[in-house]
């Protein structure tokens, strides 16, 4: 390790101001950190810091996306064979699998990565690791036949407009995957919606409805299990299919602490209650209306929107109480949209970049409260 | 039985090298003043090099507040008027002549004397500086009247030093201090007492006060906790605060109307080989007490607490408010593949670390920040070592963009830099964040004046 140290620290000097290479002073950087956590002292304030760093925080949620990844990976091998009529071995499968899903990440990260490269050297600041985790959440919430151009205009769509034009990670408004997920999704509707692009290469005569277009139509006749759905034995987006693994990616986050278990805890109990409304109110004619509640969770993209994408951070509520609300209107607002709206099978994307918009409001009128609370204090203090 | 407050979020950082109970004379020849301990404070000199001074005789005053001045804590010489960039004055440093001889500020009965009579024997023999008012943190105004006065009577900070050692055998100081505190204010002198640390018969029989009880764990023994709990401060209001063992000079000052400086220190942290509490004066040297007692390597040398102490240097002073020395290794080393090792006796509030299964392992935790400092990311961290009904990445938030109606709003008059240390200590982003707050805090102090 000494020997790495060497030779960065002697090509150091090229990199920064007044050498030959400093417009790659941040890229320099950002591998330079990689490698070796900084020498950086306490220079005000507390003499001791905790040893987590973003890369760290960051990197705890790849671990997380880990199960779901290789579930996933292997999913779409499977799901191609099955529409074949085919059961091959586990490898088999996987290897298929990740022929389709590898290419989709390293166009995510080259993509996205670059840009914010580029970004970071223009403000002379150190490149966020916010991207390491986006960049394979958006392999993940695709299909697995999505063309890469698409892949790549929409990454990069998401990175500049989603996130970098508001000042970089931290800064932005809404989640940066869902936001390249919504541009590819109305931008090249052909191969984000419908019943064939969510099995990579499938025999034309095979169903690939996902559960969730089905349900839109009212067709549950050969509607898969709660098991299949629980395990995702479906159709779907690559990492969205199987609640069980999603979960396992949930314990790992709540474990460490990276994620909010409000936000979780009330995304689901949102998508819960209002699947329960619709049972007790829906008509009779509309069976949509009338499945379990609970079978909205484990469909489409619910489990990986909330463990994932609505507890970013970031772009959700960052008031202890405004995650509650936060979290419950994303779940309540994703089963409407399934359910009531007839164009999109699917609502927990623009459920999630929905409350995104409304997160800072929300949290406006829970500071607001303790404003109010401080001033009403204050108030009576006065008249004593 | 007094009332009994439970601080439930917080942070006990364990730390190795806690000081035993042990205490030992310290022979230190060269002590000093620090004008940058007494925030707002700009001196002006009384004294040059050379001059012959006793405990008590003033060595410069606050140039915008002129009746405060402040002495020398020993009998001496001048040695050296140190200042740093722009001729600013860092250090007036006296070399003391062991004979501890002070002015006479003249014996006094509390109970007989007026208020202003009590504040002017203080401001003459500089001991008021003693007494802080918050918000702000500054020197109390001597015209002010405070609508309360907090004592702590113990430290909840890593390492802290055992507040019953250092008012042991001191009762009779301690109640007269406390006498006079009780004249200062027309409400109420709290003395907040630890339900488990707080033992000593000084503190539990004191007189005259209200005795309250806390426990949980640290910031539970910051002053700004207590308030908030007690007496919450609103706009316009202001309370006064004065450590346990600045009680005992200002009691001293009254029983023996001399100016004693005498106060006791713990010398702890891990690179400390024999951390242990020493008698000596304020803003004695620790030149002394770090010889051979050091353990090798690059160290750092703070004055008071890991949290919210200064560095100093190994021969440099402690400083005014300070009971506490703390021996760290300096963190100035890379770390290979540091963020992604396991990490194991790694200190992290994340349990991202193996560390997280050993709740009661104690630390060896040096300088170094582990990473770069970003933009804020992670939220809901600072919630949980914040006791406060503020919610604090808002308000730095709103001092970061110097909104004062929002920082008003959100209730800065009642907290204090310190009060962050440990959002600071916990944050993923790295940010500084006790220096915004100060500086938020020296803004409001400034637009309110």
């Amino acid at each position: 390790m000494k020997a790495l140290r060497k030779i960065l620290d002697k090509q150091k000097p090229k990199f920064q101001k007044g050498g030959k290479l400093h417009n790659l002073e941040s890229t320099f950087e950002a591998f330079e950190t990689f490698l070796f956590v900084p020498n950086t002292v306490a220079k005000t304030g507390a003499h001791i810091r905790d040893a987590v760093d973003m890369k760290r925080f960051m990197f705890t949620v790849i671990i997380a996306l880990v199960p779901a990844f290789i579930f996933g990976t292997w999913n779409v091998g499977y799901e191609h064979y099955l529409s074949y009529g085919q059961h091959p071995d586990f490898l088999t499968n996987f290897l298929y699998g990740l022929g389709k899903v590898l290419p989709l990440v390293v166009v995510s990260y080259a993509v996205g990565l670059g840009i914010e490269f580029i970004f970071a050297q223009i403000r002379h600041e150190e490149v966020n690791e916010g991207f390491l985790v986006s960049g394979l959440l958006i392999p993940l919430i695709v299909p697995p036949d999505l063309p890469l151009w698409q892949l790549a205009i929409g990454v990069a769509f998401a990175v500049i407009f989603g996130k970098e034009v508001f000042g970089g990670t931290g800064m932005n408004v809404f989640n940066p995957a869902l936001t390249a997920r919504a541009f590819i999704f109305f931008a090249y509707p052909g191969n984000m919606s419908g019943d064939k692009v969510w099995i990579a290469d499938k025999l034309d005569t095979f169903s690939g409805a996902t559960p969730l277009s089905k349900a839109l139509v009212n067709n549950f006749s050969n509607f898969p299990s709660f098991h299949d759905m629980f395990w995702g034995y479906i159709p779907g987006s690559v990492g969205e299919t199987s609640t069980f693994w999603i979960l396992v990616g949930a314990v790992i986050l709540l474990l460490t602490g990276v994620a909010s278990w409000r936000v979780m805890l009330s995304m689901f109990a949102g998508g819960l209650f209002m699947g329960l409304i619709f049972n007790l109110v829906g008509p009779a004619s509309n069976q949509y209306m009338h499945i379990a509640p609970w079978d909205h969770l484990i469909m489409g993209g619910f489990a990986f929107g909330a463990v994932f994408m609505a507890t970013d951070p970031v772009t959700s509520a960052q008031t202890t109480k405004g995650k509650y609300y936060y979290g419950f209107l994303i779940g309540l607002i994703a089963v409407l949209i399934r359910v009531v709206n007839p164009g999109y099978p699917e609502g927990v994307m623009l459920s999630i970049l929905l409350m995104n918009a409304f997160a800072p409001l929300i949290d406006h009128f829970v500071v607001k409260s303790n404003i109010k609370k401080r001033l009403k204090r204050a108030a009576i203090a006065v008249n004593k | 039985m007094s009332t009994i407050y439970s601080i439930k979020k917080g942070l006990d950082i364990k730390l190795l090298g806690g000081a035993e109970k042990t205490v030992v004379d310290l022979n230190s020849r060269l002590f000093a003043v620090k004008p940058s301990d007494f925030i707002g404070c700009f001196p002006k000199m009384l004294v040059k090099t050379g001059d012959e001074v006793k405990a008590g005789s003033p060595l410069f005053f606050d140039k915008y507040r002129e009746e405060i001045f402040f002495t020398s804590p020993v009998s001496g010489k001048i040695l050296d008027i140190r200042r740093g960039e722009k001729r600013k004055i860092l250090e007036v440093v006296v070399e003391s002549d062991g004979k501890n001889e002070s002015l006479d500020f003249g014996k006094a009965n509390v109970s007989s004397m007026k208020r202003e009579e009590i504040i002017d024997k203080m401001l003459k023999s500089g001991v008021w500086p003693v007494v802080r008012q918050r918000p702000y943190s500054v020197i109390a105004k001597p015209t002010d009247m405070p609508k309360a006065i907090f004592v702590s009577a113990f430290d909840s900070a890593p390492l802290a030093p055992d507040y019953d050692l250092l008012v042991h055998g001191y009762g009779k100081e301690f109640q007269s201090g406390l006498d006079v505190l009780t004249k200062l204010t027309d409400g109420t002198v709290h003395l907040n007492v630890h339900k488990k640390k707080t033992l000593a018969s000084e503190f539990l029989d004191a007189k005259n006060v209200q005795i309250n009880t806390f426990q949980g764990p640290h910031p539970s023994g910051n002053v700004s906790v207590h308030i908030s709990r007690i007496d919450p401060l609103n706009k316009g209001e202001m309370v006064w605060y004065v450590s346990a063992q600045d009680v005992l000079t200002i009691g001293r000052l009254f029983l023996t109307g001399t100016y004693d400086a005498s106060c006791m220190v713990a010398l702890t942290g891990s690179e400390v080989k024999n951390p242990r509490y020493f008698k000596t004066r304020k803003g004695a040297a620790i030149t002394e007490m770090l010889k051979d007692n050091v353990k090798e390597g690059n160290l750092r040398c703070i004055s008071g607490n890991v949290l919210t102490g200064t560095a100093i240097e190994s021969d440099g002073f402690i400083g005014a408010y300070h009971a506490h020395v703390t021996v760290i290794p300096e963190g100035d080393y890379f770390e290979f593949l540091g963020w992604l090792a396991p990490g194991f006796g790694k200190f992290s509030i994340s349990k991202t670390f193996p560390t997280v299964l050993f709740p009661n392992k104690k630390y060896r935790v040096d300088s170094n920040i582990h990473g770069g400092p970003r933009a804020f990311v992670a939220t809901g961290i600072f919630e949980k070592v914040f006791p406060f009904d503020i919610y604090p990445m808002q308000l730095i938030k709103a001092i970061m963009v110097q909104d004062i109606d929002m920082m008003e709003n959100l209730g800065i008059y009642e907290v204090d830099e310190e009060d962050f240390a440990l959002c600071e200590v916990v944050d993923v982003s790295k940010t500084e964040i006790q220096k915004i707050v100060r500086e938020g805090l020296d803004l409001m102090r400034q637009e309110m004046s």
